[in-house]
């Protein structure tokens, strides 16, 4: 290929510059307390809690969305309907919105005395200033990763295939397990992906509605904030190195999960 | 753009050194923005009849904390107006833009207004609440933001430990215990105390807000007087929220002359009238008795009686692994 050369020399460049430069600052900063110093910080029962319930509520809230993004795709895509674009344009406003304005419009909704949060209080059900709070704090802004991820692929997908298996006796269950999914399944890991990325580094929705008590529902960003204000930067670092290896790792596991999917079709 | 930059770097820098416009910015907590909004005006009009030149007062407001560190990491803040000093001294220290002795430049340790923490309770007080033992009474919700982010926080936080060392038969460890037990009736830590006064106002979570008194004024204001009301305990803290010039940023912009008669301003009666207009409590003896009913007389101790300074309050209380982080340690 003509320009090749170039061109990788200049993505390598770029994913230097944008990327991996401040990666590594990020990276070289938490060293100044020394392994043992590093350790200890990141082993105290409440950034364990944190990164517990970061990593935890992150990953319902991307199991969610895959599943509701997918039906809410299936919609868009396969059925004509009266205001469907209007439809498609709200999927896009957790984009768009500003997360704190976000977080504040949940957690008037979800609050005790909110529209949802008094029948749900009634119900005996807590959601405002929970765990729960963040998982729907982490549903609602990870939706958009999966609708938009899926939406072209599904688009592009011939129904011919799912009419030939109906014409070969398959149920509807089977033709959507056998042949819809299997097709879909490589993007779907893509669009969760996202969504739980974004989710764990999300703050500015999330301590609207999470309460922030320490070992209760207190995020992990909320925590590397709270170190800086201390003015432990290194401390702030090592947390930071900690959610940036578990997400390179999940990131990296969903990758090859991809890939082998792919490599079985 | 890098152009404009320079040309507007060059601008403001010829405008300062000719003193015929200047620009102060004011860093500052996030309580102030009313206060400042009503003193920039009057100060702006004053220093035009004294020198008949115009100056113009950019603010910034955020939390208390955040601001300093704001200010130490490169924000060209002149003067710095924060919830406690141990943030202007946090500034003094770790960037050394003024004097370590900073707080001995104005009057009364640089805090030309005071406030305190009060409660404010939903209408006819249900839970009878009138003072501190009666926020650790089972079922009562109290709200107050995290200390380690917010500076109204650590002064409610030392106004009840304050109350519990001091009161009869009281010591420190009674009071690390009743501070213990009142964080655990508190079911949401926001970050802030804006973010505080609106999940109590707004959101309906909790009995009772520990709050700033000028807070809980502006709150009772806004919600028109028939959703709330404000207790005053029997004692409470005297919050000296302080006031700073930052040498190295006005020598740098040539802007000292008008930033000092900024701060020397809040002292004069015009200013004085202001604060109190706006809910802090003026130093000026004669404009606190003529606002004397907006400002009841309650026992208050002070920072440097109880907990021998900021430096040490904070180095005991609000530092990794201090007395604040143990009331969350599992276990306890």
């Amino acid at each position: 290929m003509p320009g090749f050369g170039f061109s990788l020399g200049f993505t390598l460049f770029y994913l230097s510059a944008i990327v991996l430069v401040p990666l590594a600052a990020l990276i070289i900063r938490p060293w100044e307390l020394g392994w043992s110093g590093f350790w200890a910080e990141i082993t105290q029962p409440r950034v364990l809690a944190a990164l517990k319930l970061s990593f935890g509520a992150s990953a319902i809230a991307a199991a969610v969305n895959s599943i509701f993004g997918l039906v809410v795709v299936w919609v868009l895509v396969r059925y004509r309907f009266p205001g469907k674009r209007i439809v498609d344009a709200l999927v896009d406003l957790p984009f768009a919105l500003p997360t704190a304005v976000a977080g504040i419009a949940l957690s008037a909704l979800y609050a005790p005395n909110g529209w949802l949060g008094a029948p749900l209080e009634q119900a005996g059900v807590k959601v405002a200033y929970t765990p729960y709070g963040v998982m729907v704090a982490l549903i609602f802004i990870g939706l958009p990763f999966v609708v938009r991820t899926l939406q072209p692929v599904l688009s592009d997908l011939s129904r011919d295939a799912e009419e030939a298996a109906a014409t070969l006796g398959a149920t509807r269950m089977q033709t959507f397990r056998r042949v819809i999914l299997p097709s879909l399944a490589p993007t779907l890991l893509t669009g969760t992906a996202m969504a739980f990325a974004r989710a764990v580094g999300e703050y500015g929705s999330v301590i609207f509605i999470a309460g922030n008590l320490p070992m209760v529902s207190e995020i992990t960003p909320l925590l590397i904030i709270i170190k800086l204000q201390e003015y432990d930067y290194a401390g702030a670092a090592a947390i930071g190195v900690v959610m940036l290896g578990v997400s390179f790792f999940f990131l990296f596991a969903l990758n090859g999960l991809q890939a082998w999917i792919g490599s079985r079709r | 753009m890098r152009k404009t930059l320079i040309l507007a770097a060059a601008l403001l820098s010829t405008g300062a050194a000719n003193a015929g416009n200047v620009t102060l910015l004011n860093v500052s907590y996030d309580p102030t923005r009313e206060l400042y909004k009503d003193i920039n005006g009057a100060f702006a009009s004053d220093w035009k009849q004294k020198t008949g030149d115009t100056v113009t007062i950019n603010m910034s407001h955020g939390g208390s904390g955040a601001q300093a560190r704001a200010v130490i990491d490169g924000l060209d803040a002149d003067v710095a107006t924060l919830a406690l000093a141990y943030d202007i001294d946090s500034i003094a220290s770790k960037a050394k833009l003024l004097a370590p002795d900073w707080q001995k430049r104005l009057p009364q340790g640089s805090t030309p207004y005071t406030s305190t923490i009060v409660f404010l309770v939903r209408k006819g007080n249900p839970w009878k609440i009138k003072d501190w033992p009666d926020l650790i009474k089972p079922g009562v919700h109290v709200v107050t933001p995290n200390p380690k982010t917010s500076g109204g926080a650590r002064w409610s936080y030392l106004a009840a430990w304050a109350y519990a060392e001091k009161a009869p038969g009281g010591n420190a460890a009674k009071a690390k215990a009743f501070v213990a037990e009142l964080y655990k009736h508190v079911p949401v830590l926001d970050t802030g105390a804006r973010g505080a006064t609106t999940t109590f106002a707004q959101r309906g979570i909790g009995d009772v807000l520990l709050s700033w008194e000028n807070e809980a004024h502006l709150a009772l204001k806004e919600a028109g007087g028939d959703k709330f009301q404000i207790v005053y305990p029997s004692n409470s803290i005297l919050a000296e929220p302080p006031v700073a010039v930052v040498d190295k940023n006005v020598d740098r912009h040539g802007t000292r002359k008008v930033a000092e008669a900024y701060l020397q301003f809040l002292y004069t009666k015009p200013a004085q009238e202001i604060e109190a207009k706006d809910f802090y409590r003026p130093r000026d003896a004669s404009v606190l008795a003529a606002h004397s009913a907006d400002f009841p007389k309650i026992a208050l101790y002070t920072i440097d009686d109880v907990f021998g300074g900021w430096t040490k309050a904070q180095q005991v209380h609000f530092s990794d692994g201090g007395m604040f982080d143990q009331i969350y340690k599992p276990g306890q």
